[in-house]
């Protein structure tokens, strides 16, 4: 049995993490794309250095709980002492040689920046119960395991449906009525040119089955299509959401990173950092966002290098349908 | 005019017409697609290099009924399939973009007069 399908919240991620299934819970491909290793390993870790003799890995695991241990002297990562390892050890007599000696060697490791989304797929793939975690500099900064990923998951979705339950009741509480006729949750991926485009277009038919005036109809769809288009070409995935409610169509493309540096630059007409294959498809005109704020009745956007980019986009489409 | 009879005037290769009794009021020539975005106007045949399915994407968004690929490229499957679903005509020549826009605007004014 393959170890990400032994829990249930595992399983429905597994199944999510193949993305493009029109039918995932949209909130948690977000939120395997959102999270990185970082946020859900083990940070504390318990070491044994290389000279250490087994036995003292065994006491570390009994008393901490733990089923296995990581190799480490001063951030350098050697190896990991498993409950295998041990029990070899305790058959085989040689419970009092160096971890060093008798250690696994041959791991598989994650970095610390992948999304959870690449953990999970690790975890489906390798029947590992565990996976190092090294930083860009391939020092040891952590360990994740399946449980760290089902508590983490657990409490970012009842944060995430809090958060969703609260924000529609407000709008319904200021409207008097339940005025919103959409709200929707579009997970981009990094790259992902195949469903690039998709959110629009959703987004158009919707309000053309409501009848909004085409002229606004193709204004939002516009603006939704090029910030898709920019999650998708320029961030490293994140969500494009959108909601309409007396008139108002709001559209707020929110990622993790890697985020502008120079905002006013990358506002500006053909400004752009697209790579030549982005431009060969026929992006990274840097017209994107001049696009969208012309489009705009309100724009903004606040950005950070090295943390994420939040653009929104309001338009007024006309009171209420006819 | 109708796009097959456009299709007709200018001897382009109907490589996916569904419907062509489709009114086509006009062309735009871009291949840059934010640009097309920005400026093709609704009933327009875009005029373009780029023969890949978000190109289809952008003139559904825009609503252009066509797209005339140049330089005789090769049309991809899943632009085909992109074509297919949205109701959106894919049209060949073995021209570049100024020859065909050319032979378009010929064409559209002659009806006009």
């Amino acid at each position: 049995m393959s170890v990400v399908s032994q829990s249930p919240v595992a399983r429905h991620v597994k199944t999510g993490a193949y993305f493009g299934v029109d039918n995932e819970p949209l909130v948690l491909l977000e939120l395997i794309q959102r999270l990185k290793v970082r946020d859900v390993m083990t940070p504390k870790l318990v070491t044994v250095s290389r000279d250490a003799p087994m036995r003292a890995a065994q006491e570390l695991m009994r008393k901490k709980k733990i089923s296995g241990i990581p190799v480490e002297e001063n951030g350098r990562f050697f190896g990991l002492v498993s409950i295998d390892d041990i029990i070899r050890a305790l058959g085989g007599g040689y419970i009092d040689d160096p971890c060093s000696r008798h250690m696994t060697t041959k791991l598989v490791v994650l970095e610390d920046d992948m999304p959870l989304s690449f953990a999970l797929r690790y975890f489906d793939r390798y029947s590992y119960g565990r996976f190092p975690v090294l930083n860009r500099d391939q020092r040891l900064v952590g360990i994740i395991c399946q449980r760290d990923i089902n508590r983490v998951l657990l409490v970012e979705l009842t944060s995430e449906l809090n958060r969703l339950e609260s924000a529609s009741g407000q709008n319904v509480m200021r409207d008097g009525s339940s005025n919103i006729y959409v709200l929707r949750e579009f997970p981009i991926c990094k790259y992902d040119f195949e469903s690039a485009g998709k959110a629009a277009n959703q987004i158009k038919q919707i309000l053309q089955e409501k009848k909004f005036p085409p002229k606004d109809i193709r204004r939002v769809a516009v603006a939704a299509y090029e910030l898709e288009i920019n999650l998708c070409v320029h961030s490293d995935g994140g969500v494009l959401s959108w909601q309409v409610a007396n008139g108002r169509s709001e559209i707020i493309a929110r990622d993790a990173g890697p985020g502008i540096e120079d905002v006013e630059w990358a506002c500006r007409d053909g400004t752009s950092t697209a790579s030549e294959w982005i431009r060969s498809l026929g992006f990274g005109a840097g017209m994107g966002l001049v696009n969208v704020k012309r489009v705009s009745d309100e724009f903004e956007i606040t950005s950070k290098k090295g943390s994420g980019t939040t653009v929104k986009s309001v338009i007024q489409i006309g009171n209420t349908p006819p | 005019m109708t796009l097959q009879n456009l299709i007709h005037a200018c001897g382009f290769e109907p490589v996916l017409v569904a419907a062509p009794q489709t009114e086509v009021t006009g062309a735009y020539t871009s291949d840059l697609l934010s640009d097309v975005i920005a400026h093709c106007p609704d009933g327009a045949v875009l005029v373009t290099v780029q023969n890949h399915k978000n190109t289809v994407a952008v003139c559904t968004l825009v609503g252009a009924p066509a797209v005339l690929v140049v330089h005789r490229r090769d049309i991809p499957e899943d632009m085909l399939d992109a074509a297919r679903r949205e109701g959106v005509a894919l049209l060949r020549t073995p021209q570049d973009q100024f020859a065909a826009s050319c032979k378009i605007g010929a064409v559209l004014e002659k009806t006009a007069k």
